[in-house]
């Protein structure tokens, strides 16, 4: 019994890290522009279609194909944020959402077009399959490599953030978007920047997440709902919140799949209702 | 927009401004008219009229919220649902009288959108916008785990509806739905109309304008909002419940995220704020969906995706709002 606690929580951490790099970007961009971008869904899958596509056609190994999914999503984002979203800076929350969630009916049905219904598999090199034995509990490889990418991960975001002109800047526009342009900040080019790293995050997470979820053309849309529930549980803005917020959804959902597996579909939606009716701003949330 | 200025500069003010703005226009009673026009042009379309008549209302409960006061909703199809699943159920329990039915599943509607109006009037912005996604699909999960109740993936069956009055049977071409949903929607619209050209109609859409000044003013805008909520959930609970009646048969898509998202498509198309946009959105969005039933609905929604795009890039304010726009630029 406590080892299938112990294994069920280690099966959620990991849940909860692919969730976090799935939706760090989207806090962050969201905690920047007040953009709300219901498309951050649609770049993941667009990173796990990248990695099928190089890992099956181009012969590329996983771990190239991740870095390339990273680059499609942020390319990706790039372009559209150039054409597109930028004139929705300015425009309602209603407008934001309705149109994002255009961009993700059209990526579905795209996807859908391409590549079909099916789930797509990817074949992981042969060191990330089967299982390691950690103080007598058998845990999956995938998930342990999973884990560490994710840490590393925060760790560079957290670096990059304290230790860079760039974090310097982002953590200047998140805190007050007014004072920062009247010193000189170029708030919109800070965003783009990091509009395109969010997104390509995304992607990457979209390229890990094959394995442990399977990827479909629904993709998009589901994952969407996972993404916003850690970020407005997690707070808009915040690194570590997003990090809290994503261990948390990711444990309570797969403990509440296993265990309580008549109520566990919807236990994520209580859980996120309840905090938002106790708390509005996230848990982590300062504004 | 309406002109509120016109208020200010009239000798005894509001009340006749807001009379003013209730007097029937010759357009609006030439389109009631219209709408019964199916009966005799295309009676073999009778079926798909009166789904038209159900999203318009559904529309309709969706734009007092969203249109008129501001609450960004991805989750309306909750009240739906359970406006469905109520009428449904007792029909199956052996009650299958409509107009009880309809009363009942309003009441039950209505009573699950006060209780949540006391979370939604708590949050704004991304917030609001999860909670009432959290809640709909929170109601979806639950139906689809609730078998025993709801028959979750196959539906709920077995349900009976009564001819209305004890008169007029349900027939198959659907004069009887039709007849049924146009005159529902009627007075849902009337009494809509009579909401928004109330003076707590203006209220809501100050509190859709400006949040922080109503108070300022002495408008309690909490319980106007748990009001306006509460009704706009027990008329989407209607729309439900006349589905249920309707077709006999209640699925699980009754609470879908897709329903959700496709009655805001369907007031944005029409035009947020104005009812006949609700409606004038859902005939266009139901006739083109069956226009185009051929194909696979995947590629459905690419082009409704497509179009989200562009109304919100070209035509913000919707078709009429569009409409509207020219007709004042030709009569300076």
């Amino acid at each position: 019994m406590l080892a299938n606690i112990a294994i069920v929580l280690f099966d959620g951490f990991a849940f909860g890290m692919l969730l976090f790099v799935l939706s760090v970007g989207l806090s962050v961009t969201l905690g920047l522009m007040n953009f709300i971008n219901l498309a951050h869904g649609a770049f993941g899958m667009l990173g796990g279609y990248v990695t099928v596509l190089t890992m099956r056609q181009l012969g590329f190994p996983f771990l190239l194909a991740l870095p390339a999914a990273f680059l499609g999503a942020a390319l990706m984002s790039i372009a559209l944020e150039r054409t597109l979203f930028r004139r929705l800076y300015r425009a309602g929350e209603l407008n934001q959402v309705l149109f994002t969630i255009g961009v993700v009916f059209v990526a579905t049905a795209a996807a859908t077009w391409f590549f079909g219904t099916v789930q797509q598999v990817i074949i992981v090199p042969t060191w990330l399959r089967g299982s390691v034995d950690v103080l007598g509990l058998p845990l999956t490889a995938y998930r342990i490599f999973l884990i560490v990418v994710a840490l590393i991960i925060t760790a560079l975001l957290v670096f990059g953030i304290e230790r860079t002109r760039l974090g310097a800047q982002i953590r200047a526009a998140v805190d007050n978007q007014r004072v920062a342009q009247g010193l000189g900040l170029d708030v919109e080019r800070v965003f783009g920047v990091t509009f395109a790293l969010g997104s390509g995050l995304a992607g990457l997470g979209g390229g890990l997440a094959i394995e442990i979820v399977g990827l479909d053309p629904s993709f998009g849309f589901h994952y969407l709902v996972y993404v916003l529930i850690v970020v407005s549980v997690g707070g808009l803005g915040s690194i570590s919140g997003s990090f809290f917020g994503a261990a948390l959804i990711g444990i309570v959902d797969v403990a509440g799949k296993y265990f309580v597996p008549e109520i566990g579909s919807f236990l994520i939606y209580l859980l996120l209702v309840a905090i938002l009716f106790v708390r509005p701003l996230g848990l982590f949330g300062k504004r | 927009m309406v002109d509120t200025t016109l208020a200010r500069h009239h000798p005894d003010g509001a009340h006749t401004w807001l009379k003013r703005q209730s007097r029937w226009s010759v357009f609006e009673i030439a389109f009631w008219l219209a709408t019964l026009l199916p009966f005799f042009l295309f009676p073999t379309y009778l079926t798909l009229a009166s789904q038209i008549a159900i999203a318009a209302l559904f529309a309709i409960s969706v734009d007092l919220i969203l249109g008129y006061a501001g609450i960004v909703t991805l989750g309306h199809a909750m009240f739906f649902g359970l406006g469905a699943y109520s009428a449904g159920l007792i029909s199956v329990h052996g009650w299958g009288e409509p107009l009880t039915g309809l009363a009942f599943a309003a009441a039950f509607a209505g009573l699950v959108g006060f209780i949540v109006s006391f979370l939604i009037v708590r949050v704004q912005h991304l917030a609001l916008i999860m909670i009432t996604l959290g809640l709909g699909l929170l109601t979806y999960e639950l139906a689809n785990a609730l078998t025993w109740l709801t028959g979750g993936t196959d539906g709920l069956r077995g349900i009976r509806t009564w001819p209305i009055f004890n008169q007029f049977r349900f027939d198959l071409w659907g004069y009887t739905a039709y007849s049924y949903a146009l005159a529902v929607l009627f007075l849902g619209f009337l009494a809509s109309r009579r909401i928004v050209n109330s003076s707590f109609g203006l209220a809501l859409r100050g509190i859709r304008e400006n949040v922080r000044r109503m108070p300022a003013i002495g408008s309690d805008h909490r319980r106007h909002l748990q009001t306006i909520y509460t009704i706009s959930a027990a008329i989407a609970g209607i729309a439900g419940a006349l589905l249920a009646q309707t077709t006999n048969v209640v699925a699980l898509d009754a609470l879908s995220f897709n329903r959700s998202a496709d009655v805001v498509v369907m007031l944005i198309l029409g035009g947020t704020g104005r009812l006949y946009g609700a409606i004038l959105g859902s005939i266009i969005f139901l006739v083109a969906r069956d226009q185009l039933a051929g194909v696979n609905p995947q590629y459905w929604y690419f082009w409704i995706g497509l179009l989200l795009m562009f109304v919100v890039l070209f035509m913000p304010k919707g078709i009429l709002g569009g409409l509207a726009r020219l007709v004042v630029r030709r009569e300076p």
